[in-house]
């Protein structure tokens, strides 16, 4: 099943990654090699085989809701690329 | 003796006894790392003076009797896992200048066993990559033959170990980043089982196969390691219930009633011949030393390519999405905070990222989620009951590590789905959560082959102890490579 430019640009949407227009050219056609290759998935009969999300035997791990020292603010907004006042700053969400 | 040859154990025999210091040996790889990593490009970022401040402390500490499992033992960190004081990078351009403000488990455990932490080592970006050709800053060079690279995602991490830039080093492994390099390096690298390893402080590219493991010069030098680092962690939510034992205590050189299997799909052909051959030559030798050899059939193990590239890309896509341009690393401009958040990952992440990105975005995009993402985790159940019923039957399983010995550098660069091939092997066993090893077992011309052997979940000791008893029958763990 191939993809095309116009599926390329709304997946690339839903990421939020900005593509330039060769992109675009080029994960449609290696995209479409790739899903073609991974067709082979289909003819694998599944029916009544539950599905794995992780391999470990292990449910729901709780800890003790406790206060414990957390990382210092300093620490952490250090490496934030615009900050004021102890907080992040971005432009608006909407202008 | 040059010190930067010898391994974790000869090194720390040598330190206790007091015949070295913690000071020469660090020098001593510092030198031999200054002389060839214009070569090699193993490391992204070196830390000498911190190195032998550490070294210095470590001394004192030897000189009053301590006894901590790698005291002043020098240390290479894959740049995926979190160190204080040195950038995290994931050799990718998002994470230019990241100082991470917190030091991953394995590397508190590390520290507190003693060990000296060198620098950070190169990687595919994001640890998506089977070659450290898809780092956003250079690609590392195979030590053997410097026209080929050294294997992936933990090629610096490998590189490091086989060239004496490292007595030992961490990488990771989510489909075969620890195992594929090492056999590519002539090292060895251990996967262990799913949880056995913290993984906080690991920058989650796939987090239900994400582990981290020890690459090293020997299978002891292994055992050592995953004892110190290996262990149940309050930060990790999945890491395995309970302490680790002292794994060194598998070390035994015997397999005498061993049952092994051959997975005959591991054996197809399309593989190279001399690699193969070597293989197959180390699995006689295991036979004449005592254990019963039969092939067995693993049916889903073509399916494990599709399967992995679906489930890793998609659960990366998650993963991924915290690297907006707001909280830390590279940040475009942008006139509201989404032509930030859409320019910033545009401009930051690589191409392969950005492949698995998409390819993960479509797998869990509405319509596609069915027959992609949920089609691919039942298979992944069938991958793992192919597992169970074969190691019911059988101690460990023992199967090449990589199709080919290492490639030419830019040989796979422009195929994605040709460079994917490279895993063909390693991919299944993250899959189904089992612990895998490779050692070296020989060599393909010049060129060092691997072998893996596989085991049960939770039990890292049976493929210690084949790996070991292999190794002290042979002598392919002592070659160095000419450079």
């Amino acid at each position: 099943m191939g993809i095309d430019r116009r599926q390329v640009e709304h997946i690339a949407e839903l990421a939020k990654l900005e593509l330039t227009p060769e992109e675009i050219e080029i994960f449609a056609s290696q995209l479409s090699v790739i899903l073609e290759h991974f067709r082979s998935l289909q003819e694998v009969d599944t029916g009544g085989i539950p599905p794995t999300a992780q391999v470990i035997p292990l449910r729901n791990v709780l800890r003790q809701d406790e206060v414990v020292p957390s990382l210092p603010t300093e620490d952490v907004l250090s490496n934030a690329p615009h900050k004021e006042k102890g907080y992040i700053k971005t432009p608006p969400l909407r202008e | 003796m040059e010190l930067h040859a010898l391994t974790v154990h000869e090194a720390r025999e040598l330190l206790r006894k007091r015949e070295i210091t913690a000071v020469e040996l660090t020098q001593a790889i510092l030198e031999r790392t200054s002389l060839i990593d214009g070569k090699i490009k193993s490391y992204l970022n070196l830390a000498p003076e911190a190195a032998l401040e550490q070294a210095g402390q470590a001394d004192a500490l030897l000189n009053s009797g301590s006894r901590a499992p790698l005291l002043g033992i020098p240390v290479a960190i894959k740049d995926v896992i979190s160190a204080r004081g040195l950038p995290t990078t994931c050799g990718s351009r998002i994470l230019k200048g990241y100082q991470p403000p917190y030091d991953s488990t394995a590397v508190t455990r590390l520290r507190e066993a003693g060990a000296i932490i060198l620098g950070k080592t190169n990687t595919d970006e994001f640890a998506m990559g089977s070659s450290t050709e898809n780092s956003q800053y250079f690609t590392t060079h195979n030590p053997w033959d410097t026209s080929r690279v050294p294997g992936g995602s933990s090629g610096g991490s490998a590189a490091a170990v086989a060239a004496g830039e490292a007595s030992f080093a961490l990488g990771s492994d989510t489909g075969g980043s620890v195992r594929q390099p090492a056999a590519l390096c002539g090292v060895v690298g251990l996967r262990p089982t799913y949880g056995r390893i913290s993984r906080y402080g690991l920058v989650a590219y796939a987090s239900s196969l994400d582990q981290i493991g020890p690459i090293t010069k020997d299978v002891t030098d292994a055992a050592l390691v995953l004892s110190v680092i290996a262990g149940h962690d309050p930060q990790d939510s999945t890491s395995l219930v309970g302490p680790a034992p002292d794994y060194t205590r598998a070390l035994i050189p015997e397999v005498r009633g061993m049952r092994i299997g051959l997975p005959q799909e591991y054996f197809a052909s399309g593989m190279d011949r001399e690699v193969e051959s070597r293989v197959r030559e180390a699995i006689s030798l295991l036979e004449s030393l005592g254990a019963k050899v039969e092939e067995v059939s693993l049916p889903h193990t073509r399916y494990s390519l599709p399967t992995y590239y679906l489930i890793a890309p998609s659960e990366a896509s998650a993963n991924l999405a915290r690297y907006d341009g707001v909280k830390y690393g590279y940040s475009a401009d942008g006139k509201d905070a989404w032509q930030l958040i859409r320019r910033t990952r545009g401009q930051g992440f690589g191409p392969e990222v950005k492949r698995r990105i998409m390819l993960g975005t479509y797998a869990l995009s509405a319509g596609y989620y069915d027959a992609y993402y949920l089609q691919a985790q039942k298979v992944r159940t069938l991958i793992k009951q192919d597992f169970d019923r074969a190691l019911e039957k059988f101690d460990v399983l023992v199967a090449p590590t990589s199709p080919e010995a290492a490639f030419p550098i830019g040989e796979k660069k422009k195929d994605p789905l040709e460079m994917y091939m490279a895993d063909i092997f390693v991919l299944a066993q993250p899959l189904a959560g089992i612990p895998a090893i490779s050692i070296p077992c020989g060599f393909a011309g010049e060129l060092p082959v691997g072998m893996q052997i596989m085991g049960r979940p939770g039990d890292e000791e049976k493929i210690l102890q084949v790996a070991y008893t292999y190794e002290q029958a042979s002598e392919w763990h002592k070659m160095r490579p000419p450079v």
